[in-house]
């Protein structure tokens, strides 16, 4: 295993930084170090297109007065450059004159999670060869595979923090990730297929994954959609395969349960603690500590340790996704769900590894249960709108189900439904989990990673937007 | 800027024989307030700067970055990227540009104003859009946030091959998210105001538009799936001609990732419509007088009178496809090498005001937002479906709220069935001007 490092700046220095940040005053200060180095390769159209890697360092200081929150960034992690961005941070204390607050800290270790082979000491020609398998394998597949590209991904992000409260303590994040996408062409025009891989873990990946699949995978998606008829326009019933469709759990239920949207009363979820607002089959779960999936954290970007939330437990509403924000003023701890894209912004409420537990039903069953609808074996991205509950995800696999058979594939569409309504349609839950690729999640403009995941599932009725009449 | 360009000319200089080298160094301010419930809720003051460097030899392409601006950190940005390079595969198109003698336009777009604000001016802002916009209507039970911002950006690029360009902008913008609600139902809608200094914000218009749009939407309910003539909102054609510009792109065409490869020439739309990239217009947000990679931006013709013209190319697509750049490349800042891409696309407008547009109509559905886009827009089939809202338009006037549609065709049909184009231009956030578009046979799914 690989020593991790995690004092990024002296913890002397830090206690400076955050008595300066509460020289005029305030509730809370906090400082968040981050040391990220990155390396990306992208192969296109047969050539390794761009090698590119770079790193950054900085640290984020925020001091909360009241209801508001002061923040500042500095690339300068030298005391004087972390005590300038300090006192930036402190401005927002300026008119409320209040007493000055020495700091103390006491470090509590966090464990990272287990890498084997940190990226950084793989040499960079054995990636390129990965791309060039990828490529290969990708087109063996058809000659009607036209376009493959490739790319792939390693980060490693240190980070320390310290607040006013005496925390201090640190992680080192480490996550690989592999994609292939393809463009097959055929009689009725040219479709995509994309699939990818990613695991919070270095270059033993490939160990336990391969390249090859990942891209056969990719142009097998690509060419069953020559074939694909529109997709219906209308309501119908679908079966979502495991571990394709977390992006609907993320969407219908996931952020509507971020205690900042409920805070402000702009989530359909407020006030419904203790409420059944699922079917009863449903349990859903957020778990920052799970396994090395894509959200997998030791701690969050407020140093709380990530661990296992249970939000909703057989169809009642348990429990919001919090963080040190809104727990504060909530009178709770946090969750371990505060996270940020980098030392540039603000932390808030988001999501880690977010699934529907296991059922009990035979997935098989499901779908030949099914006279009609459709069977959704891929998703591609989604949106929602918290506050109406209004959400959507679109089809990148999917198969028309006919008398309880998986028939014909299907053009791509989005599809439309109400995360409240959706989640009480839900009237089977396969016994079979698994977790989906690795996500990206966009909110209030960070991008953080997570995982997602469910058993196969049958919702009785959701809208198809496809241009195929009813 | 002097000091961007200093160390970009000094990276630059370091190219060794036979090695081409680009440095891109930018520096930004940018200052940002949350106002909630007539408080702030969050104040936050930033200063980023980093350099991205390129370097070309043998037909190898390889970058890095570093985010600072220190003499050392650009030094082992340079090393780095040399050391890529020779991972990278030979391509023959590969390569940086020098000057090509077209002159750039002379576009002032910092505001000195701006730069000189005061946080308390800003503060000022936030506070009295939130305030305004939970007084603009009594069915306005929440404003979730009401958000100033602004940027300050300088850049420079300089390459070895003789190019060295620098720029500098200033933008401020206001937006608000307002939630409605009567009775059981909640709905929501967004306003907003750009400039690039304050005295360019609209408060009121921000707020207004964020409560009408919440507010009209009360009510709203799922319609009957059917097929009909939509009107799009100027933000919703906004969105809609991003992406089909996207599909212009030289080298998704070169790539066969694009619906339009090879279709220069043919009617690939209505004969009333012209589609151009105009980065030199100072009224698009998107104006700027260099690209990524230092050439001149100037005016491109993509479509006119319906047929395809051509395509944007940076220097290696247009390599690829033996035609010069268009000086489209843009760049997502110095962590990211330059790509192909749109700046400031419009249509031209018609002659028709928005409501004569729904005239023209008389029985559809008018969007006034979409989402999903990211995952219902494919650009390479074309299939489009995305999740909407909006009213219906009965008589050739605006009637009932419809939700949770999605509405679906391709961008192949909807460019070849606009059935009218308004007059009602307007420079938006992003890289497109807005204007009220009707599209005739469109899917609506709804129950």
């Amino acid at each position: 295993m690989v020593q991790s490092e995690t004092t990024l700046v002296e913890p002397d220095v830090l206690r400076r930084v955050l008595s300066e940040a509460l020289k005029r005053g305030g509730d809370f200060a906090e400082a968040f170090v981050e040391d990220r180095s990155a390396t990306g390769i992208t192969l296109d159209d047969r050539r390794v297109e761009e090698l590119s890697s770079g790193r950054e360092k900085g640290a984020g200081i925020r001091v909360v007065v009241g209801e508001t929150t002061g923040f500042a960034h500095t690339a300068d992690l030298s005391e004087r450059g972390l005590l300038a961005a300090a006192e930036a941070a402190a401005a927002v204390a300026r008119q409320r004159g209040g007493r000055a607050r020495e700091v103390a800290l006491t470090a509590t270790p966090a464990a990272p999670s287990d890498v084997s082979v940190l990226p950084g000491s793989v040499a960079k020609a054995r990636k390129v060869e990965l791309l060039r398998q990828a490529d290969d394998a990708a087109r063996s597949a058809s000659g009607a595979i036209v376009q493959v590209s490739a790319g792939y991904g390693d980060s490693r992000r240190r980070i320390q923090v310290a607040n006013s409260d005496g925390l201090l303590t640190g992680d080192d994040q480490v996550r690989t990730r592999f994609r292939v996408s393809c463009v097959a062409a055929g009689d009725a025009g040219m479709q995509t297929g994309s699939e990818s891989l990613g695991r919070t873990i270095g270059f033993e990946l490939f160990e336990r994954a391969s390249v090859e699949e990942v891209a056969a995978e990719a142009a097998r998606r690509a060419l069953t959609k020559l074939s694909a008829r529109p997709a219906p326009s209308g309501v119908v019933p679908v079966v979502i395969r495991r571990g394709s469709g977390g992006v609907l759990i993320h969407e219908a239920c996931g952020h509507g349960l971020e205690a900042d949207h409920i805070v402000k009363d702009s989530s359909v979820y407020t006030g419904r603690l203790g409420e059944l607002v699922a079917s009863p089959l449903v349990t859903l779960v957020d778990d920052g500590s799970f396994g090395d999936e894509w959200g997998r954290l030791a701690i969050d970007d407020e140093g709380r340790p990530g661990r296992r939330n249970v939000l909703i437990d057989k169809g009642v509403l348990t429990d919001y996704m919090w963080d040190e924000l809104r727990a504060r003023k909530a009178g709770r701890p946090s969750s371990g769900n505060g996270r940020r894209e980098s030392y540039q912004h603000l932390p808030m409420v988001r999501m880690t590894n977010t699934f529907l537990t296991a059922g009990e039903d035979d997935p098989d069953d499901i779908v030949a249960s099914t006279p009609h609808g459709v069977f959704v074996a891929h998703l591609g991205g989604g949106q929602v709108n918290t506050a109406t509950g209004d959400f959507l995800f679109g089809t990148t696999e999917a198969y028309l189900i006919e008398n309880g058979r998986i028939t014909e594939p299907l053009r791509d569409a989005n599809l439309i439904g109400n995360g409240p309504d959706v989640l009480a349609r839900i009237d089977a839950v396969g016994n079979d989990f698994d977790m989906g690729g690795p996500g990206t999640c966009g909110k209030d403009g960070q991008s953080v990673p997570v995982g997602c995941g469910q058993p196969t599932l049958r919702v009785t009725g959701i809208t198809f937007g496809g241009t195929a009449g009813g | 800027m002097a000091e961007l360009v200093d160390l970009a000319r000094a990276v630059a200089a370091e190219a060794a024989p036979g090695e081409e080298v680009e440095a891109f160094a930018s520096r930004g301010r940018e200052t940002s307030v949350r106002a909630f419930e007539g408080e702030v809720e969050s104040l936050s003051s930033a200063e980023s700067a980093g350099i991205g460097v390129r370097v070309v030899k043998d037909g190898r392409m390889g970058f890095a970055f570093a985010g600072a601006l220190d003499e050392a950190s650009a030094r082992e940005a340079l090393a780095e990227a040399r050391d890529n390079a020779g991972y990278a595969s030979e391509d023959p198109h590969a390569g940086l540009t020098g000057p090509d003698g077209v002159e750039a336009a002379g576009l002032d777009l910092w505001r000195e104003s701006l730069a000189a604000s005061s946080p308390e001016d800003k503060i000022a802002l936030a506070l009295e859009l939130d305030r305004r916009t939970r007084a603009a209507d009594r069915r306005i039970r929440q404003v979730v946030s009401a958000d100033y911002s602004d940027a300050l950006r300088e850049s420079a690029v300089v390459t070895s091959k003789g190019i060295e360009a620098a720029t500098r902008r200033t933008t401020c913008s206001l937006s608000v998210s307002a939630v409605a609600g009567e009775g059981e139902q909640t709905q929501t809608g967004y306003g907003y105001s750009v400039g690039r200094e304050l005295a360019d914000l609209d408060v009121g218009r921000a707020a207004g538009d964020a409560a009408e749009r919440s507010t009209r939407m009360l009510g709203a309910r799922k319609p009957l799936s059917q097929r009909l003539p939509v009107v799009l909102d100027r933000r919703v054609t906004a969105t809609l001609l991003s992406i089909v510009a996207g599909t212009l792109s030289g080298e998704e065409v070169a790539k066969g990732r694009s619906l339009f490869a090879g279709r220069v020439g043919e009617e690939v739309a209505v004969g009333n419509l012209s589609l151009v990239d105009d980065p030199t217009d100072p009224a698009a947000l998107g104006a700027t007088p260099f690209d990524a990679e230092g050439l001149a931006c100037r005016r491109n013709r993509l479509i006119e009178g319906g047929k395809l013209l051509g395509y944007l190319y940076d220097t290696h697509a247009g390599r690829v496809a033996g035609t010069p750049s268009t000086a489209s490349a843009v760049r997502g800042g110095y962590r990211t090498t330059p790509g192909v891409g749109a700046r400031a696309v419009l249509v031209e407008p018609g002659d028709l005001d928005a409501e004569e547009v729904m005239a023209v109509v008389g029985l559809g559905l008018f969007v006034q937002s979409v989402s999903g886009v990211h995952s219902g827009v494919n650009p390479v089939s074309g299939d489009f479906s995305v999740g909407a809202e909006g009213l219906m338009i009965r008589d050739g006037a605006l009637a009932e709220p419809v939700r949770e549609i999605a509405i679906a065709s391709t961008l192949q049909r909807m460019l070849q069935h606009v059935l009218a184009i308004g007059s009602d231009l307007e420079w938006l956030p992003g890289s497109a001007a807005g204007l009220t578009l009707a599209i005739d046979d469109v899917s609506m799914s709804g129950s």
